[in-house]
């Protein structure tokens, strides 16, 4: 990366003047709509970007958002977070996850409250670390709680590689890894379904490429535009839906040509297909069972799998979310996060009752951060202007 | 290796030698020296009193270490209040086992800190506790300082008033993103040191300029965020910020775009914010531009009536946000 300075990244794509541009450019062709556009971002990366640089605000009022179900956090069943307790609580062991995982609530404990009991739970910047601390630890069992969309899924795929090929023993995987398609189509194939476009996450097809959305855009007349995360991004992203909805298209558009092509990243998914196999089925917090919605490790891998080698300490029984919250709602789309009666009283980030409350890209928690101000008609019009 | 051992906190022989070779020979002065029970001191009129207790890990991290931090925590604290830093106290709780080199260093950075003020440590404590009791070493100071019978200014946190300009002393951030940085063993390149800083200099320019300081407060732990909405609560204001005036360096803001957090959010331990009359910024930060530490200092925002107790960002293409204060552990995203 010699010569590339991280700011190339970013600048121009935060620059504001592109963003009032497109802002106009959208109310312009949306005012041609016949009637609203209701657009699932279905990443929570994009609902944390459409709340963090506020661009709902600045979108005409035809134009909604549906936050969809890509937060792999909030996605996951108190069931599975209970399987890393458990996993943690073992004698000798340590436990290996991913950011905000930490956090999350599972039926009765945190794994932050179990590293706070002292079990040993550790939060990695990169699943890769996992082979050091394996290398390190070697009268310890070392379980990786892998979790994340097909974006980070060649990750993992790279660590069981890397165990195998150099023989640890001492590091176990249970895969939590899932798949966008299946849980789209299943929102998507409900009769009480608003959603008109989607906007489908960048990284994700970095890896698998903009061809995962092509059977949703044909069977369900649906334009579907791949967009980066950048304010520039999305708000081009937004206004290539809109031009497809005038133009009566429903194709699979990409608007992130900086590194995502329609055949994806071959490598990486090989990569994915040596180790990891589809699921029959897995329940995703708020969607319920999907069939083929998730990742396991192939059978020939099974001394590695957390979920063969301690099955008796794992149980499979669903355990439900709280009965006043609406997650479920809100991740197909039929609610917002303010409709929910426990939003901000019994329910926020230091005490979350739900799912989409507990991570940054959740969609509750993105509305508790950066809610929206509620402005005096004369004061929006006025900052509007200025 | 020579280490701190559980008989350096005895209070026998080794705990003598330790205080006379060690911190007497760094901290020297009279006060200290007399070794009394209590230190005896003379004030005049109204005191600032403050403590605190420091942990850090790692002890050393790029741009100071514990000890640094203990001397400017403390001393900041005081300026904060308009308060000229005097006196300290300074409390070890050692682990057994740490190298008496270590130990050293930190003293020493503390007496080299504490050049940059006229205050002196004047009483202190050493405990040494066994293994695995604290996480190597941990400081408390306390601090006291004078408030000068002249001075007619006395910042406060619920003294803002309506259509103050809000400055910030320099570029947010950098002591939470070292320490992060170095904790996770993240290597990021080009000069990315703690903002560890003694702020008494910039302070004292200020009050000598006469600028009405309506409120002062350095933004530790919690970062900007939380400093802002501590003022905006305290005064039962709005502060309005504009985003994009708000110094951030790249390195800060290239941890926080691999990691997904936000400068704000970041504990910085050299940085302040002022708030005082739209007339007078001009003037303060002229000030500011005479002290290394302040260079990169900017109005960030005002002070207005748009919502009591909200702080509110506004993006330079016109829609805003509420900046909320910083909650639970920093961890970083999944993708």
């Amino acid at each position: 990366m010699s010569g590339l300075q991280l700011q190339d990244l970013y600048q121009g794509f935060r620059e504001p003047q592109t963003i009032r541009v497109l802002a106009e450019k959208i109310r312009q062709a949306s005012s041609s709509l016949k009637a609203p556009l209701h657009i699932m971002e279905v990443c929570g990366g994009h609902t944390h970007t459409i709340m963090k640089y506020g661009l709902n605000q600045i979108l005409p009022d035809n134009i909604e958002f549906i936050h969809g179900p890509g937060c792999p956090v909030c996605i996951m069943p108190k069931e599975r977070i209970d399987h890393a307790i458990s996993l943690a609580q073992m004698e000798n062991t340590i436990l290996l996850t991913l950011g905000d995982m930490i956090r999350v609530p599972g039926s009765k404990s945190s794994l932050a409250k179990q590293r706070a009991l002292g079990c040993d739970i550790r939060a990695l910047n990169s699943p890769l670390d996992a082979i050091q601390i394996a290398r390190e630890n070697p009268d310890k069992q070392v379980v990786f709680f892998a979790i994340g969309f097909e974006t980070t899924t060649p990750m993992t795929a790279a660590v069981i590689q890397k165990t195998i090929d150099s023989g640890l023993d001492n590091l176990y995987f249970h895969i939590n890894h899932v798949l966008v398609p299946p849980a789209v189509e299943v929102i998507l194939s409900d009769p009480a379904c608003r959603i008109d476009a989607l906007i489908g996450p960048s990284h994700v097809s970095v890896i698998s490429g903009a061809k995962i959305y092509l059977p949703l855009a044909e069977n369900y007349e649906m334009p579907v535009v791949v967009s980066g995360f950048e304010p520039v991004d999305v708000m081009q992203g937004i206004l290539m839906i809109v031009e497809q909805v005038l133009e009566q298209r429903h194709e699979v558009e990409i608007q992130y040509t900086r590194a995502v092509s329609l055949e994806g990243n071959l490598k990486a998914q090989q990569l994915i297909d040596t180790y990891l196999q589809p699921r029959s089925h897995f329940r995703w917090r708020g969607l319920g069972d999907i069939a083929h919605s998730a990742l396991q490790l192939k059978d020939e891998y099974r001394q590695l799998d957390a979920e063969v080698v301690f099955a008796d300490r794992l149980s499979d029984e669903p355990i439900d979310d709280h009965k006043m919250c609406i997650c479920g709602d809100i991740l197909k789309g039929l609610a917002k996060p303010q409709d929910c009666k426990v939003f901000g009283r019994g329910c926020d980030p230091t005490r979350p009752l739900g799912s989409c409350m507990v991570s940054d890209e959740g969609a509750c928690n993105a509305y508790y951060r950066y809610a929206e101000i509620s402005l005096p008609p004369s004061t929006k019009q006025k900052r509007a202007s200025a | 290796m020579k280490v701190v051992e559980l008989s350096h906190g005895g209070g026998g022989a080794e705990t003598q030698q330790l205080i006379q070779q060690l911190f007497y020979r760094h901290f020297a002065n009279d006060v200290l020296l007399k070794s009394e029970d209590a230190a005896v001191l003379s004030l005049q009129g109204q005191t600032a009193f403050t403590t605190d207790s420091f942990t850090v890990s790692p002890l050393f991290f790029s741009g100071g270490n514990i000890g640094n931090l203990a001397i400017a925590g403390t001393l900041n604290d005081l300026s904060m209040m308009g308060a000229k830093p005097l006196y300290l106290s300074c409390a070890f709780i050692i682990e057994e086992g740490l190298p008496f080199d270590t130990l050293e260093k930190v003293v020493q950075s503390m007496a080299d800190e504490l050049q940059n003020s006229d205050a002196k440590i004047v009483c202190g404590d050493t405990k040494v506790v066994p293994r695995g009791a604290v996480d190597k070493l941990f400081i408390n100071t306390s601090g006291i300082g004078e408030i000068s019978t002249g001075q007619i200014v006395k910042p406060s946190a619920h003294n803002l008033q309506m259509g103050d300009a809000v400055i910030v002393s320099g570029d947010i951030g950098r002591h939470g993103a070292v320490v992060m940085a170095e904790r996770e063993s993240i290597n990021l390149h080009g000069d990315f040191k703690s903002d560890c800083q003694v702020l008494w200099p910039a302070v004292k320019a200020l009050l000598d300029a006469g600028l009405e300081l309506h409120a002062l407060r350095d933004a530790t732990r919690g970062g900007l965020a939380a400093l802002l909405n501590e003022w905006a609560n305290s005064s039962e204001v709005c502060i309005e910020i504009e985003e994009e005036k708000i110094p951030v360096s790249e390195s800060v803001r290239g941890l926080c775009e691999l990691l997904g957090f936000e400068a704000y959010d970041f504990a910085n331990e050299g940085t302040f914010a002022i708030a005082l009359p739209c007339s007078q910024v001009e003037q303060a930060l002229q000030v500011l531009s005479q002290f290394d530490f302040t260079q990169k200092a900017a109005v960030i925002g005002k002070v207005t009536d748009f919502q009591a107790g909200l702080v509110v960002l506004q993006t330079p293409w016109g829609s805003q946000r509420v900046l909320e204060l910083p909650k639970g552990e920093l961890l970083p995203r999944i993708c």
